[in-house]
């Protein structure tokens, strides 16, 4: 009778979600679902949506972001696999404090980055000497975004590379030369194609989060529109006017295209471990 | 014999040019590396303490008898001391629930944990604003109660939250995956409780996952920016948190002062990385988010 009691009594806790569960659901509902759905309906009751997504200005925005952010990741495309290559395969002095500092535009807080990068290439700073003379203009410009957004994804491609490339195994090169394929042939047909999930995956976080990011870019913009105006400070104009509408409208097409390049991740990550398994 | 000869002799030729333009090739890809690095990293970083001492310590410490400042601090400090602990319970249930439970739809959960990575920093404080602001959802029921949430601490601790929300899950789920079960199992067995289980079986496994995970969920919550922007109307000596210290500064022209208060987050990402570096080495995880 105990027995059959207990049996029962232990057959209902585990009918019972567990608390666990609750937490981790609650939690998400709470932070992300609720206000998520928040968003889009406000988005969605707008009536002038389409007139707001695709004034002039917000083009122009849009513009701005995406492409600066795309030019910027591809561009640590090929340099942070570059340096992946060369923190894996070579040796050289201070390399371990190079590694560590890849991750700096991580940690450090992206006002702090926006502050400096402006010192540093504002007329009178390290390297605003040398390009002024040159009639570069660097703070203030569109440039001046593309370079903030370099600073905070260039962690990304390096940290996506760097482990596909520690596996790698050296044997594969190694026989792809001894069947005589030349280094230049080795690097393109046989280590860049097991590298490009990877790439890729590295250049899709680094352009979200550049798409995303406002920090640091509404520092050494001008914030202007039509010249460097990017979407993210719009919203946050838009929402400094009390335009609630036009902010969530401009809001909701941001969240739309962040769900986007995150389903596409995905997909990349997939593409990848497909890799691993061979 | 000349054959053997010239083969060799071709050999160790090819051997020799190809070693040197190896090594010339190997120098150049590194000094393209650092030069990049070098640009976009160092200089940066570097600069942030040149200018912030280029006057001496003089200013540094001066800025601490400024009320604004020391208010800035303490609500960045407010707001990781209340932000870490709450998104590591979290972090640690979602990891359990994940990790621990084979169900459909699960990766799209983990999708929907990494969310805020995706999200624009912005969007997250709009969306915090469209919830609880005046116009906002609840905005009627929480001006009858009374209680301010938007431009007010409370509303800065949720934008921060939601950005921090994912770290400790992310990087606890696959520690407690390639721990598996056995252990704990086995402590069941022997009549442990959920509880002893979890302290003396699971947290001792999972720990250098946890710690990792924490040390970057208080490395973004006291340096986030965006989202705290959006909610925090930035009142001096109220809502302003260190990093909008600092960017109000710097619009004020008071670089100076910026610099003074931005060698102090400057500091922060230093230690997170010195952290970071120890805990990678103890455990060879390298994680960017």
């Amino acid at each position: 009778m105990t027995a059959v009691s207990s049996i029962t009594k232990s057959r209902n806790k585990s009918n019972k979600l567990p608390w666990t569960w609750i937490i981790t659901g609650g939690y998400l509902s709470f932070m992300l679902v609720i206000p998520v759905i928040a968003l889009f309906l406000r988005a969605s009751t707008t009536k002038t949506f389409w007139e707001i997504a695709t004034s002039p200005t917000a083009i122009s925005a849009y513009d701005v972001t995406f492409v600066t952010a795309l030019i910027a990741s591809l561009f640590n495309g090929v340099f942070g696999t570059l340096i992946a290559w060369v923190l894996v395969r070579y040796d050289f002095p201070f390399k371990k404090l190079v590694d560590a500092a890849i991750d700096l535009p991580f940690a450090l807080p992206t006002s702090v980055a926006g502050l400096t990068l402006a010192a540093v290439y504002s007329p009178d700073g390290w390297m605003g000497k040398l390009l002024t003379p040159l009639g570069i203009r660097v703070s203030f410009t569109r440039l001046g975004v593309g370079i903030a957004m370099i600073f905070i994804s260039l962690s990304f491609v390096v940290r996506t590379v760097q482990p596909v490339l520690q596996e790698m195994q050296k044997e594969v090169e190694e026989s792809a030369w001894s069947l005589g394929a030349s280094k230049s042939q080795t690097f393109v047909l046989v280590i860049l194609p097991t590298l490009m999930p990877a790439i890729l995956t590295g250049v899709a976080l680094g352009f979200s989060r550049a798409v995303g990011e406002y920090g640091s870019t509404v520092i050494i913009a001008s914030n202007v529109p039509f010249r460097d105006l990017i979407a993210p400070v719009l919203v946050f104009q838009r929402l400094e006017s009390f335009d609630y509408a036009g902010a969530a409208v401009i809001g909701c097409v941001m969240l739309v295209i962040s769900l986007i390049i995150l389903f596409t991740i995905n997909l990349l990550q997939a593409w990848g471990s497909k890799y691993d398994d061979n | 014999m000349t054959i053997t000869k010239t083969i060799t002799k071709t050999i160790t030729k090819e051997n020799f040019g190809s070693k040197a333009k190896f090594f010339k090739m190997e120098t150049l890809l590194i000094g393209i590396s650092l030069v990049y690095i070098t640009l976009i990293i160092f200089l940066p970083a570097l600069n942030v303490f040149t200018e912030a001492f280029k006057n001496g310590v003089v200013p540094f410490i001066s800025n601490f008898s400024n009320q604004e400042f020391l208010s800035a601090i303490r609500l960045t400090l407010i707001i990781a001391f209340v932000c870490v602990p709450v998104n590591t319970v979290f972090g640690l249930c979602a990891a359990w629930a994940i990790a621990r439970h084979k169900f459909p739809g699960r990766a799209f959960i983990i999708s929907v944990i990494d969310l805020p990575f995706s999200i624009s920093p912005v969007v997250a404080g709009l969306m915090i604003v469209l919830l609880y602001g005046r116009q906002g959802w609840f905005g009627e029921i929480l001006e009858k109660i009374n209680l301010k949430i938007v431009f007010a601490t409370p509303g800065i601790i949720l934008a921060t939250a939601f950005i921090t929300l994912p770290f400790v899950a992310r990087e606890v789920i696959p520690v407690l995956e390639e721990m598996g079960r056995e252990q704990e199992e086995a402590a069941r067995t022997l009549g442990a409780k959920d509880w002893q289980i979890f302290w003396r079986v699971t947290l001792p496994n999972i720990r250098w996952g946890l710690l990792y995970g924490v040390i970057l969920t208080n490395a973004r919550a006291m340096g986030e920016f965006g989202a705290v922007a959006v909610v925090s109307g930035n009142i001096a000596g109220e809502t302003q948190s260190l990093p909008l210290f600092v960017e109000q500064a710097y619009k004020q022209y008071q670089t100076q002062e910026a610099f003074s208060a931005a060698v102090l987050l400057g500091l922060l990402a230093l230690v997170t990385l010195v952290a970071k570096t120890i805990v990678e080495q103890k455990t060879q995880i390298k994680d960017v988010e």
